[in-house]
């Protein structure tokens, strides 16, 4: 039998076409309860590695033969190893290439829809970790909100389609992953926009973002256009595109919002929130087109594995923008919060420009799911 | 800390950190002291999870200039 490898963009089709897969995830328990590649047609079975170093026999009658089996590890090693243990018993079966590693730094660019004037919105499906990036491209000309540190797929991906990219903004000073924003206008060119209330302490150059900003990308019809929108942090800020698009950030999730615990206390920022929510995003158009920043669980995304929703609808199946009680709202938001993400204060730092880790400690502080919601 | 023996596994990619400190500590008799020394990040949740299912007991562990060190008393 032979061991074959499996890449995280084979995976993420499967994710997508809802198809059958049989995980076998060699990390250790704690890992795999923290976090595991989703699927809603994936089953999974959890052994560490280092349970069946003597050999594989006892876990064998666990592993279906009707279907595929990946096995998966932290960064593949491991994982090979037990995939070639299970080949000599006789089972086909792949590894996961890269590992968890790889899973959380895989992006899937999905279209999401034109501008009425000529131009495209695509958004950038991090898959394993939930976070989610947008490119505005009109007339040759390329925005990016909320870039993740792998800047070579916006780079090559803009390049591709002929765009460059000229404006570059991150929605808010982010606490789960590190941002790409500031390298890709270092190589490009581009003007890097930061709300400044997050970035009172950020150590480089930026283009302060003030509500009621406007920039006209390529064609001068297609605008970006700001709205502070605080709560997740003070500076929040959500981007009306070419009227028919919300970008949210952080403050508006698909089945969830944002939290407000993880640039300071809760207490201090949920009226903010409570009046982002319930104020603000009420008075918009309820025919916007929600993009967030994040995804939570496989059942947000769309069929076609975007992340989008009718801001009308989201008012009406949304269970944080249905709390009528002011005082449930804020019991919901500020009390037994989820764990805070991995290296949270690291990240933080890293994206003001205080500290400079290297690429491995950079993966490891973005291990595990991104916990920026409440629900 | 004293120790019985010492098992450099430095520079090496998981799963072999485990796998070497498995076959170290199955030639060491009950109670003596195997000292690890890794510099794969993912050594010390693995260890300390094998450690744990196998009976034995980590005494001590640090971490100097990139190496981290167990010292591991088998059960």
């Amino acid at each position: 039998m032979t061991v074959n490898l499996m890449t995280a963009k084979e995976v993420t089709k499967k994710v997508l076409n809802k198809e059958e897969l049989f995980i076998l995830d060699v990390r250790n328990e704690s890992d795999f309860q923290d976090w595991k590649i989703e699927g809603e047609n994936f089953d999974y079975l959890n052994v560490p590695y280092f349970e069946l170093l003597d050999g594989v026999e006892e876990i064998i009658e666990k592993i279906p033969t009707n279907k595929e089996v990946l096995v998966v590890c932290a960064k593949e090693g491991s994982s090979i190893m037990i995939a070639e243990m299970l080949s000599d018993a006789g089972i086909t079966v792949s590894y996961l290439q890269g590992g968890m590693k790889a899973w959380s730094e895989h992006l899937e660019p999905v279209k999401v829809g034109n501008l009425n004037d000529g131009g495209e919105v695509y958004q950038f499906v991090r898959i394993g970790k939930g976070c989610l990036s947008y490119m505005v491209v009109s007339n040759g000309e390329a925005a990016l909100i909320d870039a993740t540190r792998m800047t070579d797929i916006f780079l090559d991906f803009a390049a591709n389609i002929g765009a460059k990219i000229t404006h570059v903004f991150d929605t808010h000073l982010h606490a789960d992953h590190i941002s790409g924003g500031r390298m890709i206008a270092e190589k490009t060119g581009a003007t890097y926009w930061l709300p400044p209330k997050d970035a009172t302490e950020v150590t480089f150059n930026f283009q302060p973002l003030e509500d009621g900003n406007d920039v006209a990308i390529g064609n001068t019809s297609i605008n970006i256009h700001a709205l502070h929108s605080p709560g997740h942090t003070i500076g929040s800020t959500s981007f009306i595109v070419d009227k028919k698009y919300l970008l949210s950030g952080d403050i508006l999730f698909i089945d969830s919002i944002g939290r407000p615990d993880l640039a300071g206390k809760a207490e201090d920022w949920v009226e903010d929130l409570r009046g982002t929510l319930y104020s603000l995003y009420k008075e918009l158009s309820k025919e916007l087109i929600v993009l967030p920043a994040h995804f939570m669980i496989i059942d947000e995304l769309n069929d076609d594995g975007s992340v989008s929703e009718k801001l009308g609808t989201l008012f009406a199946n949304n269970h944080g923008l249905k709390i009528e009680d002011e005082t449930e709202f804020r019991k919901i938001v500020t009390e037994n919060l989820p764990p805070q993400p991995n290296a949270y204060q690291e990240i933080r730092e890293t994206n003001m420009g205080k500290i400079n880790p290297d690429l491995d400690k950079q993966s490891e502080m973005e291990i595990g799911p991104n916990r920026c919601a409440v629900r | 800390m004293e120790s019985t023996k010492l098992l450099d596994a430095k520079g090496l990619a998981c799963p072999m950190p485990i796998v070497k400190t498995k076959k170290a500590i199955g030639e060491l008799e009950t109670d003596q002291v195997l000292e690890v020394h890794t510099t794969d990040k993912g050594s010390k949740n693995d260890l300390t999870a094998w450690a744990k299912s196998g009976g034995h007991e980590i005494l001590k562990d640090e971490e100097e200039n990139g190496v981290f060190k167990f010292w591991i008393k088998k059960g």
